[in-house]
């Protein structure tokens, strides 16, 4: 088990090095330059280009950002020239993640429970109900759903705060509007995978046992239904916990997800970079987690023992 | 054979699945009985309808899409069609257990084999946590699991394919059932482990007097072991009997086709099987008349048109072919001077 968990954090390393270096080499194919905009006189972006090193030869360059990664250093924003890219992370992702933690669990929670539900009450209004519920979460993007509960949560009934992050009745329609998608996937994949383990042989051993129908749920279908559901939540939970643009945007959440867009905009080198790379350790260690969740869920991919 | 207790009877059992397509009737009005200590075969080619008879008995057909369009299957004495699930669970694994027929699937992956064994117990109060535990290695020794201590902790996976229909075997009888079902219990494994299987299931009625119904398209697993046999064939039953009978005074055409079919070691090289020609009635809409008789080389005209009557040949021995009736030519299957039941 060690011995995979190396292999794997070796894995994961060489290929967190990979996306740095693809990543490093190909902002500078984007049309255009950081410092370009008319009003700055060109004598100061000159100075500024030198400051950044851009006036070295690329392989330098690229060797000198690679040593201060050595040290955790991102270097400093290109945009926000007396901001390090650390600091603008370190600002912006506690509300993307406060923000995707919310959403998370609201997400696999209810996820799996209606999904679980439709499959036990197949053909039932239940049933129905939580089709349509996939069906519509699936379906909707984000923007709209966030201004629908916008506008019938905030401004229609007054219910609830539209904007902005300042205490827990302000994260609800933000962290409902992001765990829809996630929710309504959850659920879809957990009824298909609990109907398909319903037909399994083993399932009609258990009732041979004489055990009863919850019994049957709960100890022989969840646990052999969930698989599907965790290999697609280690590519979500990085994605939601980094945080969405638009979810963000639309509610005037401080977070991540504004800043890693507006930097490929304003060709913010190292700000590009600098979130690639956290996105990336996130993704990695997501898929890492989920690997070896695995192994608990299911035995049979379980890894040599002791 | 002694008059022997029914522990078990079935009578004009009639199940039907519904689908898109219009009503398969999978079980036609069959009766038979299970006695106290005998083991039970009931022999048929596949879709016969036997796999979903002995399913009935359980109530482990899908209901819906299945359902009882008639009869009674008596258990002790119970009518177990008029049982609601409570007491149907009662039933299951406690008086009645199931060995299926693929033991490589029919074991959850995700939980060891101990505790699948030790999930028969579950919501019983007579018996102590130590001692379901006791019981489960000790049923493991007794369908011959090496090891048990280790196999106990041992996950389906970490076992092979007669381990694991040993371990099936293990949960159908460990809480000494009265009857266990076998439905095919050894199709899926091979020659040496299958020999193995079936003289286990019959050292154990030896020890524990469960009687066993044996579900098969084998003969030369029924020959093996079978008290009785029932043969089916369309959803209905063609012939029964002793083993012996069925064997050797063989009074129905299909019976005789699936004993002809059979290679046997006494077989010249170079000799053909004779394969029954045709596939089995379509049971969207079975015949009028007898089921076999599109396939039958002996077919006559009533064949097509009605039922054949029953005709009881001994105490036991039945056969359901209009051959036996006085007007019918003389065959070899004739053993009666023509009565009908």
């Amino acid at each position: 088990m060690t011995k995979y968990v190396i292999k794997r954090v070796i894995a994961a390393i060489l290929t967190l090095w990979a996306l740095v270096t693809i990543v490093f080499f190909l902002v500078r194919l984007m049309p255009g330059q950081p410092f370009t905009s008319p009003k700055l006189p060109p004598q100061v972006a000159q100075n500024l280009m030198k400051y950044y090193g851009f006036d070295k030869p690329l392989i330098v360059q690229y060797l000198q950002y690679m040593g201060n990664l050595l040290h955790g250093d991102f270097g400093f924003s290109m945009k926000y020239t007396n901001k390090t890219v650390n600091y603008i992370i370190g600002q912006t992702f506690p509300f993307s993640a406060d923000l995707g933690i919310r959403a998370l669990c609201l997400a696999i929670s209810f996820g799996l429970v209606l999904g679980i539900l439709a499959a036990r009450k197949r053909g039932t209004k239940i049933d129905f109900f939580c089709v349509i519920i996939a069906i519509v979460g699936t379906s909707i993007p984000d923007f709209i759903m966030g201004a629908l509960l916008q506008y019938f949560f905030g401004i229609k009934w007054g219910l609830l705060p539209v904007a902005q992050y300042k205490g827990f009745e302000y994260t609800i329609l933000p962290a409902t509007a992001l765990a829809f998608y996630t929710l309504a996937s959850v659920s879809r994949i957990m009824r298909a995978s609990m109907l398909e383990v319903t037909s399994q042989d083993y399932i009609k051993t258990a009732r041979s046992k004489g055990l009863s129908e919850l019994r049957i749920t709960a100890k022989h279908q969840i646990r052999n239904a969930i698989m599907p559901v965790m290999t697609m939540l280690g590519p979500t939970v990085a994605a939601v916990l980094t945080g969405t643009f638009v979810i963000e945007a639309i509610f005037a959440i401080p977070g991540m997800g504004k800043y890693y867009v507006q930097s490929v905009n304003d060709n913010d080198y190292s700000m590009i970079l600098g979130m690639t790379l956290f996105y990336g350790v996130f993704l990695v260690t997501a898929n890492l987690i989920v690997d070896i969740l695995y192994g608990f869920a299911d035995p049979r991919v379980r890894i040599g023992r002791k | 054979m002694a008059e022997q207790e029914k522990i078990l009877e079935i009578k004009n059992l009639v199940f039907t699945f519904k689908t898109y397509g219009g009503e398969v009737k999978a079980v036609r009005d069959v009766s038979f009985d299970v006695r106290q200590g005998e083991v039970l075969g009931i022999v048929g080619e596949s879709g016969c309808g036997k796999s979903v008879t002995a399913q009935c008995i359980l109530r482990l057909n899908p209901e819906p899409p299945g359902f009882f369009e008639g009869g009674e299957i008596l258990y002790k004495g119970q009518d177990i069609l008029k049982m609601d699930n409570k007491a149907i669970r009662k039933i299951r694994g406690r008086e009645i257990g199931f060995v299926f027929q693929d033991p490589m699937t029919s074991l959850n992956p995700t939980m060891r084999v101990g505790a699948q064994i030790e999930e028969v117990f579950l919501g019983r109060t007579d018996v102590t946590k130590a001692e379901v535990k006791e019981r489960a290695l000790e049923i493991m020794k007794l369908v011959g699991i090496s090891d048990v201590e280790k196999r106990y902790k041992q996950y389906p996976h970490e076992l092979s394919g007669g381990m694991k229909q040993r371990v099936m075997i293990a949960i159908a009888l460990v809480s000494k059932p009265s009857v266990i079902i076998c439905d095919e219990p050894t199709t899926s494994l091979d020659v040496t482990i299958e020999a193995q299987i079936l003289e286990l299931l019959l050292e154990l009625r030896e020890k524990l007097g469960t009687s066993i119904i044996m579900i098969t398209h084998d003969l030369g697993v029924i020959a093996k072991i079978c008290d009785r046999v029932v043969v089916m064939y369309g959803g209905k039953i063609v012939e029964k009997g002793t083993a012996d009978e069925i064997y050797y005074e063989t009074s129905h055409p299909y019976t005789r086709g699936l004993m002809t079919s059979i290679a046997r070691l006494d077989t010249n090289r170079g000799d053909k099987l004779t394969p029954i020609e045709g596939t089995p009635p379509d049971l969207f809409s079975p015949p009028v008349g007898c089921p076999f008789a599109a396939r039958c080389d002996y077919c006559m005209d009533v064949c097509n048109q009605y039922p054949p009557e029953q005709y009881m040949l001994s105490d036991e021995h039945m056969t359901v072919c209009w051959l036996q009736h006085e007007m019918a030519p003389d065959t070899e299957f004739r053993r009666t001077k023509g009565e009908a039941k």
